[in-house]
C-alpha cells in the first residue's frame, strides 16, 4: 500500500518542482561576480604577490646578500650570487633571481630577511611573453620595488602593530 | 503564374522561416547562458554588444572561421553527411508549424505524421555521426541516443495520439482551432490531458537529448558524445540543430496542448481575449526557458533510469490515457471548437 501511495506522489514530481523553486529563487538573487577589470576586490595588506626588492630612502639597496631568504625557500626559486661591490667593497647581491614559475608565494622570504629587502607586493596582475622571463632578475626587482615603494611601504607600516 | 515565380516566391517564405529561426537560435543561446548563468548566481556573457547580445554571434563566426578537422580512421562521406542530417529534418518540421490562423508555409493534412517522421529522421544524423568518426566516445553517444531517442519517440507518439483523439485531425491548424471556445485557457487541451501534456514535454526534452537526458552528450563519462570528433562549422551545424529541435519542442507543446496563437483569456474580454501570433511567441518562449530552467536544476539522469522512465512509467500512463481520452470523446466531455 505504502509503495503505491509512493508510486502516485512520485507522479505529481513534488521533488522536481522544490529543485525548480529553489533555483528559481537563485535567478532573482544578487549576483557575486565582480566585473575584473573594472572592479576589484579589496586585497589584505598581507596579500603576497609579485616580488620587490626595496631601498633605503637614501637609495642604497637593503639587501646584504646573507642569502636567509635562498635557505629558507621550501620551492627553490631564489638563487643568489654574492661579492664585493667595486665601488666601496661592501658585501653585495651579484645576481638575484626568482623563478617566479617554481615560487609558490609563501612569503618565508619576506619573514627571513633582515633588513626587509625581499618583499612581496599585493601585484597580482602581471604577464610574460617568452619564454624565460618568468626568471625574474635583480635589476627588475629593484625597479619593482622602487615603483611601488609608497605602496609597499604602507602596507608594512599598516601590519607593523601586530607583528 | 510561371513555375519560376512559384519557386521564387516559396523560396522566400522559406527564407522568411529559416532565417529568423536561426536569429532565434543564437539569441535562445544567449539566453540560455544568460538564464543559467543568474541562476547559478553569475552575470553571463556581458561584454559583446550590449548586455553580450552579440556574444552568440561571435561564437558563430569562431567556429565557422576555425578548421573543420575528419579523424584520418573516418568514414569522410558520412562523416560530413551527419552534420547535414542532423540539420536538414530540424528545419523541414518548420514547413508544417502554423504561426497564426493562415500563417504557414505547407498547410498539409497529415502534419502530425509530417512532423514524427521528421524528427525521427534527425536521429540518423546523431547514429551516423557517431559510427562514421570510428572513435569509441562517439559511438557509445551515438548508441545512447539512439536507444533513449527510439523509446521516448513513443511516448511522445502516445500523447500526440491522445491530441489527435480529441481534436479529431492531423492538421496542425485544425488542433489548434479545435482548442478554441470562450472559457479561453479552459477549453485547452492541457487540462484533460494534463499527464499526456507533461510526459509530451519531458519527451521532448529527452528527444532533444538536453539536459537531464542529455546522455548521448555526457560531458563528464563520454566527453561530448557523438559529436566528440566534429570541430568548426561542423559542428555548429549540429549546435544549429540541437538548438532548432529545442525551439520546435517549445513550439509544438503551445500547438497541441495550450492553444497556440489562441489567447489564455475569454474571447469576451474584447483586445487581450484575441487570438494572435504573439501569444504562440510567449508561450514558445516559457517552454523554451523552461528547457533551460531544467538544465540549470537536474543532475544528468542514469542510463538505467532513462530507460526505466520511458519504457515503464510514461508508457503505460500513455497507454491509460490514450484510453480515457477515448471516453472523453465518445461521451462528449471534451467539446471541441467553438
Amino acid at each position: 500500500m505504502k509503495r503505491i501511495i509512493t508510486y502516485f506522489k512520485s507522479l505529481l514530481l513534488l521533488e522536481l518542482f522544490a529543485g525548480l523553486w529553489l533555483t528559481l529563487k537563485y535567478l532573482f538573487k544578487p549576483k557575486y561576480t565582480m566585473h575584473f577589470p573594472m572592479e576589484k576586490i579589496p586585497r589584505s595588506n598581507r596579500f603576497r604577490g609579485l616580488h620587490a626588492l626595496r631601498r633605503y630612502p637614501n637609495g642604497e639597496e637593503r639587501c646584504i646578500a646573507c642569502k636567509l631568504c635562498e635557505a629558507v625557500c621550501p620551492a627553490l626559486a631564489i638563487t643568489i650570487d654574492s661579492g664585493p661591490r667595486a665601488a666601496d667593497g661592501t658585501r653585495r647581491t651579484t645576481r638575484y633571481d626568482i623563478d617566479l614559475f617554481k615560487c609558490i608565494f609563501c612569503g618565508f622570504c619576506e619573514e627571513s630577511c633582515p633588513v626587509d629587502s625581499i618583499v612581496e607586493t599585493d601585484i597580482l596582475e602581471y604577464h610574460f611573453e617568452q619564454r624565460g622571463q618568468n626568471v625574474i632578475h635583480k635589476p627588475q626587482l629593484l625597479a619593482i620595488g622602487d615603483r611601488f615603494e609608497p605602496r609597499i611601504a604602507a602596507a608594512r607600516a599598516q601590519d607593523a602593530a601586530y607583528r | 503564374m510561371n513555375d519560376a515565380l512559384i519557386f521564387g516566391i516559396t523560396l522566400a517564405k522559406i527564407l522568411v522561416i529559416a532565417v529568423p529561426l536561426i536569429i532565434a537560435v543564437a539569441m535562445y543561446v544567449w539566453w540560455e547562458r544568460k538564464v543559467i548563468g543568474w541562476m547559478h548566481v553569475r552575470i553571463g556573457p556581458n561584454k559583446i554588444g550590449p548586455f553580450g547580445l552579440l556574444q552568440a554571434f561571435a561564437d558563430v563566426f569562431k567556429l565557422l572561421l576555425k578548421e573543420v578537422i575528419a579523424p584520418t580512421n573516418a568514414n569522410r562521406a558520412l562523416f560530413f553527411l551527419a552534420p547535414l542530417l542532423a540539420v536538414i529534418p530540424a528545419f523541414a518540421v518548420w514547413s508544417v508549424i502554423p504561426f497564426d490562423q493562415h500563417v504557414v508555409l505547407a498547410n498539409i493534412n497529415a502534419g502530425l505524421l509530417f512532423l514524427l517522421a521528421m524528427t525521427s529522421l534527425g536521429v540518423y544524423g546523431i547514429i551516423l555521426a557517431g559510427w562514421s568518426s570510428n572513435s569509441r566516445y562517439a559511438l557509445l553517444g551515438a548508441m545512447r541516443s539512439a536507444a533513449q531517442v527510439i523509446s521516448y519517440e513513443i511516448a511522445m507518439g502516445m500523447s500526440l495520439v491522445c491530441v489527435l483523439i480529441l481534436a479529431g485531425s492531423l492538421n496542425f491548424t485544425d488542433i489548434v482551432n479545435a482548442q478554441a471556445g470562450p472559457k479561453g485557457i479552459f477549453e485547452w487541451f492541457w487540462l484533460p490531458l494534463l499527464p499526456m501534456f507533461l510526459i509530451y514535454y519531458i519527451s521532448g526534452v529527452a528527444e532533444t537529448n538536453r539536459a537531464p537526458f542529455d546522455m548521448a552528450e555526457g560531458e563528464s563519462e563520454i566527453v561530448a558524445g557523438f559529436h566528440v570528433e566534429y570541430s568548426g562549422s561542423a559542428f555548429a551545424i549540429f549546435f544549429l540543430a540541437e538548438y532548432a529541435n529545442m525551439i520546435l519542442v517549445s513550439f509544438l507543446a503551445p500547438i497541441l496542448f495550450l492553444g497556440g496563437w489562441l489567447s489564455p483569456f475569454p474571447q469576451a474580454w474584447g483586445a487581450i481575449g484575441a487570438p494572435g501570433w504573439w501569444w504562440l511567441i510567449i508561450k514558445a518562449f516559457v517552454f523554451a526557458t523552461a528547457f533551460l530552467w531544467l538544465r540549470a536544476t537536474f543532475p544528468r539522469y542514469r542510463y538505467d533510469q532513462i530507460m526505466r522512465l520511458g519504457w515503464k512509467v510514461f508508457i503505460p500512463i500513455s497507454i491509460v490515457w490514450i484510453f480515457a481520452a477515448g471516453l472523453f470523446k465518445y461521451y462528449n466531455i471534451v467539446t471541441i471548437g467553438h
